[in-house]
């Protein structure tokens, strides 16, 4: 290191706790209590990035997370690495290894520079304008326009850490720990309110911690010693939280805000395995108390962007509270007094100020009187109108403001520096404030935009609420948490404040230059690239929203989100058009206020946490028996039980073969179940499903299709009487949800005189469901008390009984066209009784099947499916189950819907069977079907929605929906598959026992 | 003639310093009568001035905005075009869109970026599989190119998709339309309001409508914070209002006002360079030139005005983009937003005359209206000037609502067994 | 997200709710003896209100009841909440 930059530091740095890292490459150090930033410019390193459009060098220009240039790349090549990271705001730890964006092949020599040179030909939106010849071409331009965008690397690894969520529910949000923040804190929490205290940054007490001056007291205390006392009181109240290195990313309504805890970012990588990274705090807060600050203005002149120019506010923070200076040559350029604060901190800890440009004429405050006594020289009624140097600055030239500030006079003084601290004053932090939907108001005489209307309980304090000084802030303060925490007394109601700041302030938006603007470049987004030249291109084009030059210009759209130059892209727009500041409004501040992490976002919900896996009562015999699983809505449902390396064709071929020729076993549990009771179930059933319930007997059953309002098929199931008052409903797996929340909606609001209740009972009972010719032979011997004779146990016919002292209910139905029963049981009892039956089955090789077996069989059928066979535009006349259509019931749901001009045209697509020419030949569901395909446009008449090969028949079967398909039996049509045409003839779609002779079998 | 955009033109101008580029637009106070009206400064209002000016002579129109133009769903979407649409009423005036994007930079001498880098959607469940095929099918014989993936071709497309079988809802496979992409959707309300200024359409921005005046069956002109504009046809394109402005005529339509929100992450280089659909898990993805991740999410279930929309949505979107691309975790939300959508319950849009003479509305488009912005201006510019539908918008009328004759877009039902 | 006061349980997270748009829609008593018109109306015509609209949610993960809400569309301000078979406040 040549140059010494470290000066006499505050406690706030442990220069005994050395820290090691990287940056492109070089191994530096700094201390424990650094960020990037303040431990590169204590390396004397300014140039750390380029900038997105013309890669121009850019330096760190702030110290916090308005940071617009300073981003750069971590941990390179790593599973941890992290694009676009502010240095200003990343602590430095053991090995933390940093490198710069958006240049190549290095920071300091980057090819992309060149775009600078060519910036004369790219102004703002000149891409809207170019790149349109020859037409086919966009795409290759756009490679290279991509390829030079951007600025990080996304990651390209699966991130190792963990993230996670905590709701906080509290009396009293404050966001923001700067002095109003604990003076709210400490009065709420003092007062019985449960506190929650945030603060982005890594210690207490905002800009004033660091404040060492004589020139600001609070009852005759240096007011960071007054604000330490007041933080070390509040650490020890109860009912008050203080979170750290937290920082507020949005204020939604109702007062629920996000926020995100840094839990490791500033430990070393070898440390973090199995901590949690983030903590996204979920906060519903009965009163939010906004105390979030401000942010500096920079000022807007030609060459504003160079690596050396700060913020006057920075180089005062680098200084008091990292005890570092950023430059041995340092120029101060304001418009306020701020900057004489900066520069009397420096001159107290022996830091060389060479000048300060102030562009007010006639200025005279007490600071201004302390700076001059020491020596400084101060340029009063100038402005920067030039700065020089590539990678550094080491000049600026300064001339003489005309009166009305629109020229410059005189002649140029040149100044060499090698850090230049600018300050337009401070423009409060109101982001958070405007996201939770309050109304602005613009505040003429400091051109600030001030909290006017508040859309929720809640308040803005201190210097976000336009209360800059430190005399403002402690007179207003206290009494607006008084009014707002309705308290009789405060704590705070008198102090003897010592602020020497004077508030004049000479506001211009654009500063002269002695160049024409078109030869300069003031930049007012210093990410993107735009210039307040760009603003008037877009003016003078006629784009004069704010909003409309931000999307021309881009400003305000880098991942600073313009918290610089936002305000300037407003005063030159107001300048410019000669529209008053507070009629233009602002641009919407959209969350979050800083960039959130998706992983942040996400929480635990990765990986198996993703969903829910709904896993029935049978389910680990399924996975020892080697099951593929499908997924049906949440559920793992066992798809085929391949053997000895079967592929699922042969598997399935042979379950379907074994269903049909002895026995076949299924885990039907996830079919929804929903019990219902009450002196109106039978009235209300007949009011949910098509067809009539009313002389259902006891003790049997009944298939039941349910209709929307609009006619369309929505569920259908088989339901059970299992008593006068008493059914059992069945649904689909995917639909037992929504069909339960429909029949509630129904009952609760349309017909509440109706006395039925509904529970959901999916989850209680196991299903299993025997099938095959043996069925009986296997179930009548776990369930040897009960007959089973088809007299006493017909199909459609339920019966309750026990296996061994448990009580079952079993049901003799079939969704595959064979004899069959299905045993509901408490679900504790799901594997034990499937075992059983398996056990039972042995002798009759009873096979396992899955969902896909099933749909075979129950296709062989003519069985539909809900959501395969219909999407939602089929009526019960199209599926051809008009005898499902009860005549005589005055209403059901959807009843009405199905006399429409449209639904009852007669060529509908309708419900048929399809056989193909070659019985080996299985069609593609979800092919289409057409007549001719010559004609053109080609007309499809509908298509497949079911197909396999059915071993039982011996030859591929199909369902599938055809215009007219009702009248087209036996008619030949074709299936146009991309390399070939499949001919077809329309069949009956029950392929398999019509005359249901296997159910009695 | 407006001056040529081009290359040539800019490095002209760079010798003034681009100080003489004119006005895209004029900003010109309305007058007493219109032959048009169109209410809505978004892409489809000002598409519909164009072609009405340039396909139908008609040139006294005005579009009367609100707000700003482009400031509503214009600027608000996620901008994926595609035509990949299953019924042939959907896939004829997607696709018809979709030709007419094809050419648009050109013929509007404004460069709307459209990148055909194609679009996938992905299937998770075997009955997506199923809907996805079904689709694919549909689509090549009515001419639009699209083709099913299986998950390796998926993942040769599209390398960062996790296509484990290991995940919560495996990739099963999907469909790839290449000719569908992204365009820059502030550039398409610019290109298409230069181009109708143009031709003499004005464009009267900050001028909110009051009122519908109506003679009888008929309507006579429009109450607006500019005063009393006469004329005989309204064209409504009020995207998320349209509610509002038919309730003025004395209208109901088949709508329901949504928040719709989407996301963009901090700009990268490119990681991505095609879209990404996945109805299943619901997450969307592209990226645009300028190297922001563009992630769609969800509608919220209620009915809302505010422009705001829940942050359960938005987790729920992130959660569906971990699942599918992991290497995202540390990737960072740079800014949200929401946006206002009608929606019809076919999922459908209505391009239609009404029961009003002169009353014409163009609105429903739920989550997908830009990618049909030149379509749709197309065919109501057509509709308006012929007080017929073109046969390609004859499908999206009002009355299918009571003929039952939907254009059910949702897909299929819940995936049942 | 908003906080909704279920008139049964008291004030929730909205996650916990689903809702189930424009209240007070009766569901004609006798629709067969309506014209499609008259049907359409019903099934599919809505209000959709920009300003203070009746609506209805349903605790979904609470106690699943059905209830109405005032709500301000415009800024989501729920202005009431109201049990199914009460009479909509007027104020």
């Amino acid at each position: 290191m040549t140059k010494n930059l470290r000066v006499k530091t505050s406690k706030l740095i442990d220069e005994t706790y050395k820290i090691s890292f990287k940056f492109n490459g070089s191994t530096y150090y700094g201390y424990k209590g650094d960020t990037l930033a303040s431990a590169l410019l204590f390396n004397d390193i300014h140039l750390v990035g380029r900038s997105f459009k013309y890669h121009r060098p850019r330096g760190i220009m702030t110290a916090g997370s308005e940071e617009p240039n300073a981003i750069v790349q971590l941990h390179n090549n790593t599973s941890r690495t992290e694009p676009n990271v502010r240095a200003t705001e990343i602590e430095i730890y053991e090995g933390l290894e940093a490198s710069s964006q958006n240049c190549w092949p290095s920071v300091n020599f980057d090819i992309g520079g060149i775009n600078n040179f060519l910036s004369p030909v790219l102004p703002a939106g000149f891409y809207y304008k170019t790149f349109m010849w020859p037409a086919s071409f966009w795409e290759k331009y756009e490679y290279f326009i991509r390829k030079s965008a951007g600025l990080g690397r996304s990651p390209t690894e699966p991130d190792p850490d963990i993230y996670e969520h905590k709701y906080i529910h509290c009396d009293v949000l404050i966001i923001g720990a700067g002095i109003a923040g604990i003076v709210a804190a400490k009065t709420a929490a003092k007062n019985g309110y449960k506190t929650l205290l945030i603060d982005e940054k890594p210690y207490l007490g905002g800009s004033t911690i660091y404040q060492n001056s004589e020139h600001f007291k609070i009852n005759n205390q240096i007011s960071s010693s007054w604000l330490e006392k007041e933080i070390n009181e509040i650490k020890k109240i109860e009912n008050l939280e203080i979170k750290t290195r937290t920082s507020v990313a949005a204020y939604h309504g109702y007062n629920f805000l996000l926020a995100r805890e840094n839990l490791t970012d500033h430990i070393p990588l070898e440390q973090r395995n199995n901590k949690i990274r983030h903590r996204l705090l979920k906060i519903r807060a009965k009163k939010v108390i906004t105390a979030t600050g401000s942010l500096e203005r920079p000022l807007i002149f030609n060459n504003n962007d160079r690596p050396g120019i700060l913020l006057s506010s920075a180089i005062e923070k680098y200084a008091n509270f990292y005890g570092v200076a950023c430059g041995e040559k340092n120029v101060l350029f304001t418009n306020n007094d701020s900057a004489y604060e900066t520069a009397l901190s420096l001159y107290q800890k022996g830091i060389n100020v060479e000048a300060i440009i102030d562009n007010r004429e006639e200025t005279d405050s007490k600071l201004i009187k302390e700076t001059e006594k020491n020596n400084i020289k101060v340029y009063k009624g100038y402005t920067v109108v030039d700065t020089y140097g590539y990678k550094r600055i080491n000049k600026v030239s300064i001339m003489q403001l005309s009166k009305d500030g629109q020229k410059v006079i005189g002649s140029k003084i040149s100044i060499l520096c090698d850090c230049l601290g600018i300050s337009g004053g401070w423009t409060p932090a109101v982001h958070l404030f405007t996201q939770s939907g309050g109304k602005l108001k613009f505040r003429d005489e400091d051109q600030v935009f001030i909290p006017k209307e508040y859309s929720s309980d809640q308040i803005s304090i201190g210097s976000c609420n336009g209360d800059f000084t430190l005399d403002e802030i402690l007179s207003t303060v206290p009494k607006a948490i008084k009014k707002f925490l309705n308290l009789k007394k405060i704590d705070y109601e008198d102090f003897e404040i010592k602020s020497s700041f004077n508030k004049s302030k000479r506001n211009i938006w654009l500063l002269p230059s002695d160049k024409i603007l078109g030869k300069t470049k003031p930049f007012v987004d210093y990410q993107n690239d735009a210039t307040a030249k760009d603003i008037k291109l877009a003016l003078r084009e006629g784009f004069r929203s704010i909003e409309h030059v931000k999307r021309y210009t881009t400003t305000g759209m880098g991942t600073d989100q313009g918290k610089l130059g936002n305000m300037h892209a407003l005063g030159i727009i107001s300048e410019t058009t000669g529209s008053k500041m507070g009629e233009l409004g602002t641009t919407t501040f959209r969350p979050p206020y800083t960039p959130l992490t998706f992983g942040t976002i996400v929480g635990r919900s990765v990986g198996e946490y993703f969903d829910v896996s709904r896993k029935t009562a049978i389910h680990e015999w399924h996975v020892e028996n080697k099951a593929e699983f499908e997924n049906v809505g949440q559920w793992k449902r066992a798809w085929y039980y391949p053997k000895n390396g079967e592929n699922m064709h042969d598997a399935v071929q042979r379950e379907s073969k074994a269903a049909r020729d002895s026995a076949g076993i299924l885990d039907a549990s996830t079919l929804g179940k929903i019990d219902i009771q009450g002196t109106d179930a039978s009235e209300f059933l007949n009011r949910v499903y098509t067809n009539a319930w009313s002389k259902l007997a006891i003790g049997k059953c009944r298939y039941g299709l349910m209709l929307n309002e609009d006619g369309m098929v929505y569920d259908d199931g088989v339901t059970t009487r299992l008593g006068e008052n008493h059914y059992i409903m069945t649904t689909t797996t995917g639909g037992a949800a929504t069909v339960l929340g429909k029949l509630e909606d129904y009952l609760q609001t349309e017909w509440p005189e109706l006395d039925v209740y509904l529970t959901s009972v999916t989850d209680h009972y196991a299903t299993v469901s025997v099938c095959g010719p043996n069925s009986k032979k296997i179930v009548s011997q776990i369930i040897p008390d009960l007959d089973f004779s088809d007299k006493n146990f017909p199909h459609m016919s339920f019966k309750n009984a026990k296996i061994g002292n448990i009580n079952c209910r079993v049901m003799r139905i079939s969704f595959t066209g064979e004899h069959s029963y299905e045993i509901n049981i408490q679900a504790n009892y799901g594997k034990s009784v499937w075992e059983k039956c398996m056990e039972a089955g042995k002798e009759f090789n009873i096979t396992p099947y899955g969902t896909e077996t099933m749909h075979l069989l129950r296709a062989e059928k003519g069985f539909i499916i809900v959501g395969q066979d219909t999407d939602a535009t089929m009526t019960p006349i199209d599926l051809q189950m008009d005898w499902i259509v009860s005549k005589k019931k005055y209403d059901f749901i959807g009843k009405r819907s199905l006399y429409r001009s449209d639904t009852i045209r007669e060529d509908r697509k309708q419900l048929v069977g399809l056989l193909t020419e070659n019985p080996n030949e299985v069609l593609e569901e979800g092919a289409q079907i057409v007549s001719d395909i010559k004609k053109t446009p080609i007309e499809m008449l509908g298509h497949v929605t079911s197909s396999y090969y059915s071993p039982n028949l011996k030859k591929s079967i199909a369902l599938g929906v055809v215009k007219g398909g009702k009248n087209m039996m036996g008619q030949k049509l074709v299936i146009p598959m991309e390399n070939k045409q499949i001919n077809v003839t329309v069949a009956d779609p029950v392929f398999l026992d019509k005359e249901n002779k296997r159910l009695n079998a | 003639m407006k001056n040529k955009y081009s290359l040539f033109s800019l490095v002209k101008n760079a010798f003034s310093y681009h100080e003489n580029w004119e006005k895209a637009w004029k900003d010109p106070e309305p007058k007493k009568e219109y032959d048009a009206i169109i209410i809505g400064g978004g892409g489809h209002g000002l598409a519909t001035a164009y072609y009405l000016a340039k396909k139908h002579d008609m040139k006294n129109i005005a579009v009367v905005e609100k707000g700003w133009i482009g400031g509503g769903n214009t600027g608000r979407n996620t901008t994926i075009i595609r035509s990949n649409y299953l019924w042939d009423a959907s896939a004829g005036l997607y696709d018809h869109a979709l030709k007419i994007w094809e050419g648009l930079s050109q013929e509007l001498n404004y460069n709307v970026m459209f990148s055909q880098r194609g679009v996938m959607n992905l299937a998770h469940n075997l009955q997506d599989v199923r809907d996805l095929k079904r689709r694919t099918h549909a689509n090549r014989l009515n001419g639009i190119d699209a083709v099913y993936l299986n998950t390796e071709q998926v993942k040769k497309f599209c390398p960062i998709i996790n296509t484990s079988p290991d995940i919560r809802y495996p990739v099963l496979g999907g469909t790839l339309q290449r000719r569908a992409g992204t365009a820059r959707h502030d550039a398409v309300a610019w290109g298409y309001a230069r181009g109708a200024d143009e031709m003499g359409v004005d464009i009267i921005q900050n001028c909110e409508v009051k009122g519908i005046k109506r003679n009888g069956e008929s309507v006579e002109g429009i109450e607006t914070t500019k005063g009393f504009i006469k004329t005989k046809k309204i064209g409504v394109v009020a995207a998320g209002h349209s509610s509002v402005i038919a309730n003025m005529a004395g209208l109901r339509l088949p709508l329901e006002s949504k928040p719709l929100q989407a996301l963009v992450s901090e700009p990268v280089k490119p990681i991505i360079d095609t879209v990404v659909m996945s109805n299943a898990v619901h997450a969307y993805v592209s990226q645009s030139d300028k190297g922001e991740l563009v992630i769609g999410a969800g509608t919220d279930d209620y009915v809302s005005y505010s422009q705001k929309g829940s942050h359960d949505i938005v987790e729920g979107t992130l959660n569906a983009i971990l699942e599918l691309y992991p290497i995202f975790s540390r990737m960072r939300m740079l800014r949200q937003w929401g946006g206002i959508v009608d929606i019809c319950p076919d999922a459908s849009p209505i391009v239609s005359k009404t029961s009003i003479k002169g009353l014409y509305f163009n609105c429903g488009w739920g989550t997908g209206g830009f990618k049909a912005t030149p379509g749709s201006g197309d065919l109501f510019a057509h509709t308006i000037a012929n007080d017929e539908p073109h046969k390609l918008n004859a499908a999206f009328n009002i009355n299918r609502f009571v003929s039952g004759d939907l254009v059910d877009e949702h897909g299929a039902a819940a995936v049942a067994h | 997200m908003f906080v909704i006061n279920c008139p049964y349980c008291g004030e929730r997270e909205q996650s916990e709710f689903k809702a189930g748009g424009e209240a007070h829609i009766i569901r004609p008593k006798q629709p067969t003896e309506l014209s499609d018109d008259q049907w359409a109306e019903y099934l599919f015509m809505r209000k959709n209100i920009k300003g203070v609209q009746f609506e209805r949610w349903i605790h979904t993960h609470g106690c699943r009841k059905w209830f109405n809400v005032v709500r301000d569309t415009s800024n989501d301000v729920i202005k009431a909440v109201y049990k199914m078979g009460e009479k909509p406040p007027t104020k």
